[in-house]
């Protein structure tokens, strides 16, 4: 053990940090500045903008339509939300909603792209799984430490940390989506004449619609317990109250905003199951 | 005999001659070897060595060894062979669905095999179309748009193409079907849908891939007789692949025979039956319903005839005595039909010096003509008192006799030619 000293793999990651800080930082400041901007502007002028019945409503109707005209779905959104706005904690909400939104969002646009190539090449695939395991195992708190490097505190790093977290999903589940889609139904698209890009959008893609559904679902899923661990960085939303909660050992506080985000995600997870019908299916 | 085969194999030829001068597919010395390093194995192919023999050196798997023969426009053409003999490879070297380790595909005169992706996307466009075993509709689209799908890769104009496939769905008796989906439909209409999206393209050729094979066998024969019933209007060239050797004499008008990756015979139904060229095709034809495929013609023999404008009763008898016959049919110097006459007349107008033949004719003959299936000769030969004889312009150009027929069912030599000599 004595041969080797101990390799000071901490101090290059701390120098990798650096000189990327340093080289990109016209990059990081505008996405910062810019991008943190415009969050703010969603987060608080459109959405709490809104008159919190008026939004009640319109997500029990959306519910109502989205579950296939049944109650249950929609009597739950009302009702949850009607609680959160209850305790306070629409401002919180408003924020959390806003982060889960731009992180997924921004997950899907990259990981569908990166499943799509995953599928068309082994090269790619074996490649991109054991950094997508490396993601998805590495504790999701390490990636607070970067995001902060790079973006200071506040809501930016919150959905950098997120998207880092949530996007394995989408990417792994568009890959296996689409390889599933059988061979002779590929043949048949191929004796056609049709193009890669042909092939894609009109046979693999439809094909694996579901499929790519159920991780971004995950993805969803993974991006909300993310934001709530973000609040440790600043990120506005229900998972500062938690935080607070737990600063102040008021267990009251922690599980009614933690209430808030379970709410939260049962209705987010509802709402893109439902979504996921496959055109054709029985 | 052999000669003859040949006279009959060159008729063959010019028939088809007549039709184009070349043919819409010519495979030369095709082969697909699977596995890595599949270049260096074709030099085992050359030196003859088996399927086992080249796995067992190099671990690669010889899918298609050296094929080679013309499909000509217009015609049923079937590869046939059991599971693993390489038919399905073949089918996909001929659209490129897999790359040939060797050999040409000429489709109109263009090697698929040396094109580019854009110039074989264009080929499969425009001349080729398939059909799937296991159909390959696609799920999420409607019957319609499943029809559609081919002139929407072409880029064809929403309208047009809509308009084009219905039609082809009306072809194979869909048309109430169009906005349903593949999964609500059974079997066969599923496989219908394949046809029609094959068709819509208005392909040259048009392959199908055991395209019956999944269907239970009542539907797999309506199918059948609905191509068939397609063919006469359509006059598509048909690469049509199966394992059923019943399917394959059925609506094939030549098949080719396959094992182990090689083709080993080709021939009309009637030649693959007749003259199986080796153990292997022998043993395959052995089990098949023999009276729905030959005819006439396969199963007649050289009839002994006396001459009207010659012979006289007594000359009949001593060609009779001489035979072993108990009747003799009557022609004349141009080998036209007149009747017969039985042994017991003969003998009486010899006694009774009678110089000609004409007296003691008999007219009412049992006559069949060369094409006659042999199913309808059965009754005709049961209930005959002589001899059926095969009639063709007025010519006698043969007899049968019960034996031959019960010879042919058995499977024993068969004549291609028609008469033995």
């Amino acid at each position: 053990m004595e041969l080797i000293p101990k390799l000071p793999v901490a101090d290059w990651i701390d120098a990798a940090t650096d000189w990327t800080t340093e080289t990109f930082e016209f990059l990081f400041d505008f996405i910062k500045n810019d991008f943190g901007d415009f969050i703010e502007i969603v987060a608080e002028d459109w959405l709490m903008g809104i008159p919190i019945w008026l939004f009640i409503i319109v997500v029990g109707v959306l519910a109502f339509f989205v579950s296939g005209k049944k109650l249950g779905l929609t009597a739950f959104s009302v009702i949850g939300l009607w609680f959160i706005a209850n305790q306070e904690l629409w401002e919180e909400l408003m924020n959390t909603f806003t982060l889960v939104i731009f992180a997924s969002l921004i997950s899907v646009i990259i990981g569908v792209p990166f499943g799509i190539w995953m599928a068309k090449s082994k090269v790619v695939e074996k490649i991109l799984t054991p950094i997508l395991d490396f993601m998805q195992t590495m504790p999701a708190f390490v990636y607070l430490i970067p995001a902060v490097a790079f973006f200071s505190i506040g809501m930016v790093p919150g959905v950098f940390a997120s998207v880092i977290f949530a996007t394995p999903p989408t990417v792994r589940f568009t890959n296996l989506g689409i390889r599933q889609v059988s061979h002779e139904l590929i043949e048949a698209s191929d004796s056609f004449g049709t193009t890669g890009t042909q092939k894609l959008f009109k046979v693999q893609l439809p094909m694996a619609k579901k499929t790519i559904m159920a991780g971004i679902n995950q993805t969803v899923m993974l991006a909300l317990s993310m934001v709530v661990i973000a609040s440790m960085i600043g990120a506005k939303g229900l998972g500062q109250t938690v935080i607070t909660g737990l600063q102040r050992a008021e267990v009251g506080t922690g599980f009614v905003a933690g209430l808030g985000i379970v709410i939260l995600a049962i209705i987010i997870d509802r709402f893109t199951q439902n979504l996921n019908t496959q055109r054709g299916e029985q | 005999m052999s000669t003859e085969i040949k006279t009959i194999k060159r008729t063959i030829i010019m028939r088809k001659e007549e039709v184009t001068d070349v043919p819409i597919i010519q495979v030369e010395n095709l082969s697909k070897i699977f596995g890595k390093n599949a270049k260096k194995a074709t030099k085992y192919l050359d030196e003859g060595l088996s399927k086992e023999e080249i796995l067992e050196k190099t671990g690669n798997t010889v899918g298609v060894n050296r094929a080679s023969f013309d499909v000509e426009a217009g015609e049923i053409f079937v590869i046939m062979g059991l599971s693993g003999s390489g038919k399905s490879t073949l089918v996909r070297l001929i659209n490129r669905l897999i790359d040939p380790t060797e050999g040409s595909v000429y489709i109109d005169g263009e090697d698929l095999a040396q094109m580019d992706g854009k110039n074989l996307r264009n080929v499969r466009r425009e001349k080729l179309s398939m059909v799937f075993q296991r159909f390959g509709l696609f799920p999420h689209r409607t019957v319609l748009e499943n029809a559609e799908f081919g002139l929407e890769v072409q880029g064809i104009d929403k309208n047009e193409r809509q308009e084009k496939a219905k039609k082809s769905l009306e072809m194979v008796g869909l048309g109430g079907y169009i906005h349903q989906f593949p999964g609500q439909l059974s079997g066969g209409m599923q496989q219908r849908v394949g046809l029609a999206r094959a068709l819509a393209n208005d392909p040259e050729v048009l392959l199908m891939d055991e395209a019956f094979s999944a269907l239970d066998p009542l539907i797999r024969k309506e199918m059948q007789d609905e191509l068939l019933e397609l063919q006469e209007s359509m006059k598509k060239t048909i690469l049509f692949i199966t394992h059923d050797l019943d399917e394959a004499l059925r609506i094939g008008d030549r098949i080719a025979l396959m094992k182990d990756g090689r083709i080993v015979q080709i021939g009309t139904p009637e030649e693959i039956l007749v003259n199986p060229a080796n153990d292997y095709v022998e043993k395959f034809v052995e089990d098949v319903d023999r009276s729905k495929v030959l005819n006439a013609e396969h199963i007649m023999k050289r009839p002994e005839t006396v001459n009207i404008e010659k012979h006289g009763p007594r000359a009949a008898l001593e060609r009779m005595r001489k035979e072993g016959l108990s009747s003799i049919y009557v022609t004349d110097t141009k080998r036209n039909l007149h009747g017969y006459v039985v042994a017991e007349d003969v003998s009486d107008a010899a006694k009774q010096e009678k110089k000609d033949l004409k007296e003691i004719l008999k007219t009412d003959v049992p006559k069949v003509n060369t094409q006659t299936p042999m199913q309808e000769i059965f009754d005709l030969i049961h209930d005959a008192p002589v001899p059926v004889a095969v009639v063709e312009d007025g010519k006698l150009k043969g007899i049968i006799v019960r034996g031959a027929v019960i010879a042919a069912l058995a499977g024993s030599e068969v004549n291609l030619n028609g008469i033995d000599s």
